[in-house]
């Protein structure tokens, strides 16, 4: 058993390799077989770790409703965003707390099948998953069969109803889903998708209670969280906080810069948030005063000397190109906002005039997507516009900062991929 | 053309990847759909009530006019 109040609790035990299955029952102890698990999971306050935040007891008792003994619980490892590598450095250390974590969910749910999702381009984690889940095999633990799918990456293929569509039909698209929440279904097996985080910590409150679990954290958000910490660090960092750390003193454990112009919370499509905010705690209760959430757990520091138009115009330009161009307001839309910001940050000829397009197109794009992707990058454009809006007067008046000059870049914009080069399946 | 219920409202809803932006649907019911710089509609979010037998008769034809089949009508009761 590990202590209640000491971090890490899902990191416990990180040591570059996994933990076998030996040393995990060693370390976790033995999953309480008498608990009743939705009343714990409720208790605890969960909720779901891979940016939405709905809380996970919702999501279980709607798909405990659902017929059908073919039911699914799918384990969301894709990490979409770049700048995020927490599920990996979970599965790193404690496949098997994931992997508990998951078949605990298909035990409530009555599920006879999990997939843990891991995208093709982290052969590492693929076999560290591969081994934890032989392991289980040879000692013939009875319970649900998991199989280990491996789509391609891309930004949207971790979205939820693209991974189902993906595990479907082998194509990595956006479903469109005009009722929330929906039912994601397999052929006609209705589908449980949890983050791995998520899983990981539904395998904590399985074998320790909601009491437990709740003994870290605030009121209405319970438990630790794992935060990738990126952009202006020694070294991207992945680390364990309690909810309701403030920001600032994750910065200092990631030796990360503290006094930074700005961060951007959530992911390419969260947030920016000003330095001077950086006091508030970590929470999403707190966050939200300023417009923010806690998202997928992701950092990304930018220093004084950086251009935040410029970092907005490279991120979008990026997202842009990542749309599954399904939809016209995303696939039309998206490279037209990168435009309209190359033009603010390069000072071009009618700036001004590219200032209300943008405002404008960001407007109309708005919520008009099948699924949530053109949504979040406007709100990172709309953020922007509003943290860094001293630099976009000085843009305007044509004498723009000098780190929009510098070669210096924070956020991790992967390789850009020709259209035709895109893998979805 | 079916019955015209009487009360409640109605919102017109587009699948977004089924659309390929032909822009009938904004032709046959201008009222109900604007149209955005690339041809694709954008539609009226507030709902419209089913006694607006003209708003009601032009979304029905929107519905029948996309080519593509990616309009649909959605009821929505009045709150008790
Ligand atoms: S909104 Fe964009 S990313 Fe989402 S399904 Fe439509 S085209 Fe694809
Ligand atoms: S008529 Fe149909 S396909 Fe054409 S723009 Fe309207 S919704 Fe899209």
């Amino acid at each position: 058993m590990i202590s209640a109040n000491a971090l890490p609790r899902l990191l416990h035990h990180a040591s570059g390799r996994p933990l076998s299955l030996d040393e995990h029952d060693h370390e976790f102890g033995p999953i309480n077989p008498k608990a009743d698990l939705l009343t714990e999971l409720r208790d605890s306050g969960l909720t779901g770790r891979g940016g939405a935040g709905f809380p996970t007891s919702k999501k279980v008792e709607l798909l405990g409703e659902q017929r059908g003994h073919g039911k699914f619980v799918v384990v969301n490892a894709m990490e979409g965003e770049p700048s995020s590598h927490k599920d990996l450095a979970l599965l790193n250390a404690n496949p098997h707390l994931v992997i508990d974590g998951a078949e605990m969910l298909a035990h409530m749910i009555g599920a006879k099948r999990i997939a843990i999702c891991v995208s093709r381009d982290n052969p590492i984690v693929i076999n560290h998953v591969k081994r934890a889940l032989h392991e289980r095999t040879r000692r013939s633990l009875r319970g649900p069969e998991i199989e280990l799918h491996t789509p391609p990456w891309r930004y949207v293929a971790g979205e939820e109803s693209a991974l189902v569509h993906w595990l479907d039909d082998n194509e990595s698209l956006p479903q469109y889903r005009p009722h929330r929440p929906t039912i994601l279904r397999i052929g006609r097996s209705a589908v449980l998708v949890d983050n791995a985080e998520t899983c990981a910590n539904v395998g904590l409150i399985g074998r320790y209670g909601a009491q437990w679990y709740r003994q870290l954290g605030t009121a209405s958000s319970p438990g630790s969280t794992l935060v990738s910490v990126t952009g202006a660090v020694d070294r991207p960092h992945v680390i364990e906080v309690a909810l309701g750390t403030p920001v600032k003193a994750i910065l200092e454990v990631a030796g990360a810069d503290t006094d930074p112009l700005a961060i951007l919370l959530g992911g390419y499509g969260g947030t920016w948030f000003s330095g001077e905010n950086i006091r508030l705690p970590f929470a999403t209760e707190f966050l939200a005063e300023v417009g923010a959430s806690v998202g997928a757990g992701v950092i990304m520091v930018l220093p004084k000397q950086a251009c935040g138009l410029m970092e907005t115009y490279r991120i979008t330009k990026w997202m842009a190109n990542e749309s599954a161009r399904q939809c016209g307001p995303c696939a039309f839309g998206l490279p037209a906002l990168a435009d309209d910001l190359h033009q603010l940050v390069q000072g071009g000829k009618d700036r001004k005039q590219s200032l209300d397009r943008l405002v404008q197109r960001a407007a109309e794009i708005d919520g008009r997507g099948a699924c949530k992707h053109p949504d979040g990058v406007v709100r990172m454009v709309r953020t922007a516009l509003q943290v860094f809006s001293k630099d976009l007067q000085n843009h305007i008046n044509g004498s723009p900062c000098v780190g929009s000059r510098g070669t210096k870049f924070y956020a991790t914009v992967p390789k850009f991929e020709r259209e035709e080069d895109l893998v979805w399946e | 053309m079916g019955v015209i219920r009487r009360g409640g409202s109605f919102v017109l809803k587009v699948n977004p990847i089924l659309c390929d932006g032909f822009g009938h649907c904004h032709e046959l019911a201008p009222d109900l759909v604007d149209i955005d710089e690339w041809g694709y509609p954008i539609i009226k979010k507030e709902p419209t009530p089913t006694g607006n037998v003209q708003a009601l008769q032009s979304a029905r034809y929107a519905v029948r006019g996309c080519p593509r089949q990616a309009l649909r009508i959605e009821r929505i009761a009045d709150q008790p």
